[in-house]
């Protein structure tokens, strides 16, 4: 039986094509996911994002597991700072990708973790035996509504929807920093490439903040348009473009791990300071269709430099071609090959984004 | 859930068929298929000419969520396609049955193992 949010009825009520999705029941559209789409990049729009993992650590060795358990280095956060990174396997490969935010002095516990829907067990029976040995609280936070609001009017028209004590703080918020008060936590982040924010509320007031951002005006979007717009703005999707058997390295993500210093023995760094030696046999990359036509995860792309795969493919709604993300040969650009149903169509290799801002990136 | 047409004929596939009076056939896909599909991005339609064979595959839709074939239930030769689609595909999502038409045929012989539209709404409703 997949689990519901709290906002399983609202999303009902609006419309929403319910599916399952990571053992959650989410709705994939509420009528037109390419309509959302344009809602988020031209105007305002609220997802549902509950079903995300939120873990509140703690305790004495708290910083000392997160500096082993993470590739990037929490050790590098002040208070109200986020930080994007994966956690590995032994063999460098990525368990999930999440974000860890430093909360602020006065809050219960130092740190708190966003991670994946899916992914979920896994990551809870890793962390687990990470800890083996460590003074380590970990608490989910499942009472939590966690809603985000992304578009270039999602910030202005969600403000008066804040606790009053928090609008100002959060109107300042730079971006990958929070801010929280008793009941109610905000983050410039998103999955978007556009400004906004996600915000953690305990399920009454978080319901109330839903109703209020309907409406405000502020359009309610479902997984569909979330993934077109993460594709659009180059974020990776765990599962498909970062995987346990691909390590960050060839998976567009050398930016997140913290080499330095030396002496942090994070898991996975071994294999990671091997692979970068020996150089990545393969690196994701931005690709576009040249013609008409969708490419799709799983088709094989053909480039001078050998063949790869799309990781991640769809069609573009603020561009209106077909773009993804592709894993190939390391070195290889420019123009390329993909097939499409047996036939091979011309594409292009390039650097992702594609869109951020509401503005389009390709040239 | 709207009402399917009286007057066409279906396949089990969730296409539909329209006799015309010169004796071509129009082709769609019907309102079932358009919200399985989702909003159709990307429509790839056969040469006008093109002869086809009974059950192949002549029009590729492409929606939001993947790419599906439509099969043509009777040989013959595409007389006409829908054009308008390659610019504007959601068109099979608004009128499935009116402006969102795929292609129009000459059959080649009668067509065969079509159903009416009490026999498809019945499997519509068997299969639901």
């Amino acid at each position: 039986m997949p689990k519901r949010t709290p906002l399983f009825e609202r999303h009902v009520e609006a419309g929403g094509q319910m599916v399952p999705f990571g053992g959650w029941e989410m709705p994939l559209h509420y009528g037109s996911q390419i309509e959302e789409h344009h809602q988020v990049r031209r105007h305002a729009g609220i997802f549902d994002v509950s079903h995300m993992t939120v873990l509140d650590v703690g305790g004495p060795d708290a910083l000392h597991w997160l500096r082993r358990l993470l590739a990037n280095d929490v050790a590098r956060l002040v208070a109200g700072q986020a930080l994007y990174s994966c956690m590995l396997n032994e063999a460098g490969g990525v368990i999930d990708d999440l974000i860890v935010y430093r909360r602020a002095e006065d809050a219960p516990t130092p740190y708190r973790l966003v991670a994946n829907a899916a992914t979920r067990d896994k990551n809870l029976a890793w962390m687990q035996a990470a800890r083996a040995g460590l003074d380590v609280r970990i608490e989910a936070r499942d009472e939590l509504l966690m809603l985000a609001v992304q578009g270039p009017q999602a910030c202005g028209l969600a403000l008066p929807l804040l606790p009053a004590a928090l609008r100002e703080p959060a109107a300042a918020l730079k971006p990958f920093h929070a801010v929280e008060s008793a009941d109610a936590f905000i983050g410039r982040t998103g999955y978007t490439g556009e400004d906004g924010w996600e915000v953690l509320l305990p399920v009454e007031t978080g319901r109330a903040f839903w109703d209020a951002a309907l409406a405000a005006g502020i359009a309610p979007c479902g997984l569909g348009a979330r993934d077109t717009l993460r594709l659009e703005a180059g974020m990776n999707l765990y599962g498909q473009d970062m995987d346990e058997e691909h390590s960050p390295l060839v998976s567009g993500l050398g930016w997140t791990v913290a080499w330095e210093p030396d002496a942090r023995a994070f898991i996975g760094r071994e294999a990671l300071e091997r692979e970068r030696m020996a150089g990545p046999a393969s690196m994701l990359s931005g690709i576009v269709l040249e013609g008409r036509g969708i490419m799709r995860h799983g088709q094989k792309v053909g480039t001078e430099a050998g063949d790869g795969l799309i990781t991640s493919g769809g069609f573009s709604p603020t561009i209106g071609r077909s773009i993804g993300l592709a894993r190939v040969p390391i070195g290889a650009s420019g123009a390329c090959e993909v097939e499409i149903r047996g036939v091979r169509q011309a594409a292009r290799l390039c650097r992702p984004p594609f869109v951020r801002r509401g503005r389009v990136l390709l040239s | 859930m709207s009402a399917v047409p009286a007057g066409l004929k279906y396949t089990r596939d969730h296409e539909w068929l329209r006799e015309e009076a010169d004796g071509t056939l129009t082709l769609g896909i019907t309102d079932h298929a358009q919200r399985q599909l989702g909003e159709l991005v990307f429509v790839e339609l056969p040469e006008v000419g093109s002869v086809l064979a009974a059950g192949q595959g002549c029009v590729v839709v492409e929606s939001v969520k993947a790419a599906s074939d439509v099969f043509v239930p009777v040989a013959g030769s595409v007389v006409a396609v829908n054009e308008a689609l390659e610019q504007d595909p959601g068109r099979i999502n608004t009128s499935p049955y009116g402006d969102g038409w795929l292609l129009r045929l000459q059959p080649a012989s009668a067509a065969q193992d079509l159903l009416d539209a009490a026999a498809y709404q019945q499997l519509l409703d068997t299969t639901a």
